[in-house]
């Protein structure tokens, strides 16, 4: 007789459990040499819990309705300020929800960018790497819609921007741009349909391709910093004969090395949400404390932060389709990582110099990117060159320099590795921390 | 190699912050402070008298401020509402918007996020900077929002500032260099400056009432945070000793 509930039952019911839980925790043996870059993945997946959390909690207080309730003001924003003064607790989730939306941006980036510093998408991890783009390409939707649902005035207006980037498709683009807005203009109709998106729709994608992201990164294992492959150095260690020997559980040695991280990021996130939940402006737009109103537009519309270095490519170039097909250029051609780098080195650490060089410039080229479309640029020039500057030339001048380095560095890495003009460094047997 | 990963990333970080402080425009320091609850409470006082005739706050209640500056209902029911309000309602201006409009050319606005949406700063310097100038309808202007619509209401308080008006150059119209007190009001300088920085720090307050209980949780919460992280850094440091 078997206990109910018991080891054994479960066993008996669900077979499949215990070993998908020993594939993916306890047997999955991760390099034993991650670093300070490889905490960020997992701070991600926290990130996604603790946005649809509040997320549901938000949605039970918030009215997407862009009906007037008091002069100049509709029930989206009125109820935004109902969950900030009268829910107990309100402020709490809702700066969770938003500071939440922002460091999901900074975790994501240090993530992609810890890739291209180790090659984490190269062969076999090319699906990792095009799941991956798709969770991005995805939450870039998921927080557009969702600065959107405060209903302020830059929610408003950064709506108004960002559809009209449609209106640019040959032949469509205007029947496209009237069947995304469910109107002629932003309205009521836009608002309900993104409040659908983002709290059904894109969340479920979303879900869906994380799973997908780690079910294939399991498959193929982790990379590490020295971008050498456990997989293939000597076997056996310390849990299994047939394990990696540079390769560890994943529970508990990262679950516990992990919590070390979420420890420190949740002290700088609650040092945010307690103390500055606004970020100056950054990570909450002070235009958006108006309520939306079409006859008055913001001084400058920009997106929030984590959009400006794509907003500057679309912004720097004058002619409207040339700029949308660059920012999708900008964004597609991530895609193509995997075979626009044909070196077989895998770590920045073995490559070559030139390559350093370039990855440095795009990391560069990519902040500033964003300064400029942060509309900082702007301001520092005016600082420094006075008043009278005109600042339209020099704003193009260091914003085509910016995006010549973004695109060049695509350019750059497929010359330097399809003709062999790389000089790399012996790569090591094992990882460099092996006993 | 995490040096060679922070060092840059803080260096950007400096340079974001430093070229954000480089926007700083020719705003006065409003020196607000939210945690001081008599400042607040003046400044409750000067807003329920002066500005709430035209202004509402339509997202903040009286209960909420008898709540939060330590206030009785009746105090607040006596002292402060003077919009016929009953204690739980919200603070809504007893002047109509329809009338406003014709009045005055354009309703004046709820000043609920005021400061969220100008900053303190922009607040405090818009109150000291109306000047007289009988060219516009309400005989007022203000250096920082050109033409406003509204008067200076506080003269009484302030006194009357008149324009410094540079001399321009041929073909030029001369422009405001400066305001200079001309008649005195019923506050030296110095008591309108304090005066007009209580009403900032309570629409501070009134635009992110949150402020007040966040302020006063963060270091607990940072504490609590502080000790989990060490808690798992020994932990970990226990479970990784195997790991060479």
């Amino acid at each position: 007789m078997i206990k109910v509930f018991s080891k054994e039952w479960f066993v008996e019911r669900a077979p499949g459990l215990l070993p998908a839980y020993r594939k993916h925790m306890t047997e999955y043996y991760a390099p034993k040499n991650f670093n300070f870059m490889y905490y960020f993945g997992s701070l991600a997946l926290l990130i996604l819990v603790n946005q649809i959390v509040t997320g549901i909690f938000l949605a039970m207080f918030y009215t997407p309705s862009a009906r007037q309730v008091f002069p100049g003001v509709s029930e989206a924003f009125a109820s935004v300020q109902y969950i900030m003064r009268d829910v107990d607790w309100g402020w709490l989730i809702r700066f969770m929800h938003t500071t939440g939306a922002s460091m999901f941006f900074i975790v994501i980036y240090f993530h992609m960018f810890r890739s291209l510093m180790y090659g984490s998408y190269k062969k076999p991890r090319e699906l990792v790497w095009l799941l991956g783009m798709l969770v991005f390409l995805i939450l870039m939707a998921e927080a557009f819609m969702g600065y959107v649902l405060p209903w302020g005035n830059m929610s408003y207006w950064g709506a108004k921007v960002i559809i009209s980037i449609f209106s640019a498709i040959p032949w469509i683009g205007d029947t496209l741009v009237t069947w995304i807005m469910g109107n002629f203009i932003v309205g009521g109709p836009t608002l309900n349909r993104f409040f659908s998106l983002h709290v059904i729709a894109l969340p479920l994608v979303l879900l869906l391709l994380v799973v997908l992201h780690l079910a294939a990164l399991h498959e193929v294992g982790s990379n590490n910093p020295d971008g050498v492959d456990v997989k293939h150095g000597p076997k056996g260690n310390r849990w299994s004969p047939d394990a990696p020997k540079d390769g560890i559980p994943f529970h508990p040695y990262y679950t516990l090395k992990d919590m070390v991280g979420v420890g420190v990021f949740l002290l700088i996130c609650a040092f945010i949400i307690f103390m500055a939940p606004k970020v100056g402006g950054w990570f909450i737009e002070h235009e958006n404390f108006a309520p939306a109103n079409s006859l008055v537009t913001p001084p400058d519309i920009k997106p929030v932060w984590y959009f400006s270095p794509f907003y500057a490519i679309l912004r720097t170039i004058p002619d409207k389709g040339l700029g949308a097909l660059a920012l999708l250029c900008s964004i597609a051609v991530l895609f193509f990582m995997p075979w626009l780098d044909r070196g077989k080195v895998k770590s920045i650490r073995y490559r070559g110099t030139s390559y350093k060089v370039a990855l440095t410039l795009f990391a560069i080229a990519f902040v500033c990117l964003g300064l400029i479309g942060a509309d900082v640029a702007s301001k520092v020039i005016l600082h420094v060159l006075g008043p009278n500057t005109d600042i339209t030339w020099w704003l193009h001048l260091i914003g085509y320099i910016f995006i010549a380095i973004y695109f060049g560095y695509f350019v750059f890495l497929w010359v330097y590795t399809f003709f062999g003009l790389e000089r790399t460094k012996p790569v090591p047997e094992r990882v460099t921390t092996h006993d | 190699m995490t040096k060679r990963i922070v060092v840059p990333f803080v260096l950007a970080l400096g340079l974001l912050f430093g070229a954000a402080g480089a926007q700083a425009q020719t705003l006065m320091d409003s020196g607000a402070n939210v945690r001081d609850q008599a400042s607040l409470q003046r400044g409750a006082k000067l807003f329920m008298n002066y500005c709430s005739g035209c202004h509402s706050l339509h997202f903040m209640r009286y209960s909420r401020i008898a709540h939060d500056l330590g206030l009785s209902q009746k105090d607040v029911m006596q002292h402060l509402d003077f919009t016929g309000g009953k204690f739980h309602d919200n603070i809504v201006s007893a002047m109509p918007v329809d009338g406003a409009r014709q009045w005055l050319g354009k309703a004046p606005p709820d000043l609920s996020l005021v400061v969220d949406e100008m900053g303190a700063d922009w607040v405090y310097t818009y109150l000291n900077s109306f000047y007289f100038d009988p060219s516009t309808t309400v005989g007022w202007n203000n250096t920082i929002l050109k033409n406003a619509a509204m008067p200076n209401v506080l003269w009484e308080l302030q006194g009357i500032q008149v324009a410094k008006m540079s001399t321009p150059k041929p073909g030029d119209k001369p422009v405001v260099e400066g305001l200079e007190l001309k008649r005195p009001g019923r506050m030296t300088p110095a008591q309108f400056h304090a005066a007009t920085r209580d009403l900032t720090a309570f629409l501070e307050y009134v635009s992110d009432p949150s402020a007040l209980p966040r302020h006063s949780m963060a270091p607990w919460v940072l504490l609590y945070l502080a000790g989990f992280t060490f808690l798992a850094l020994l932990l970990k440091h226990e479970y990784w000793k195997d790991v060479h």
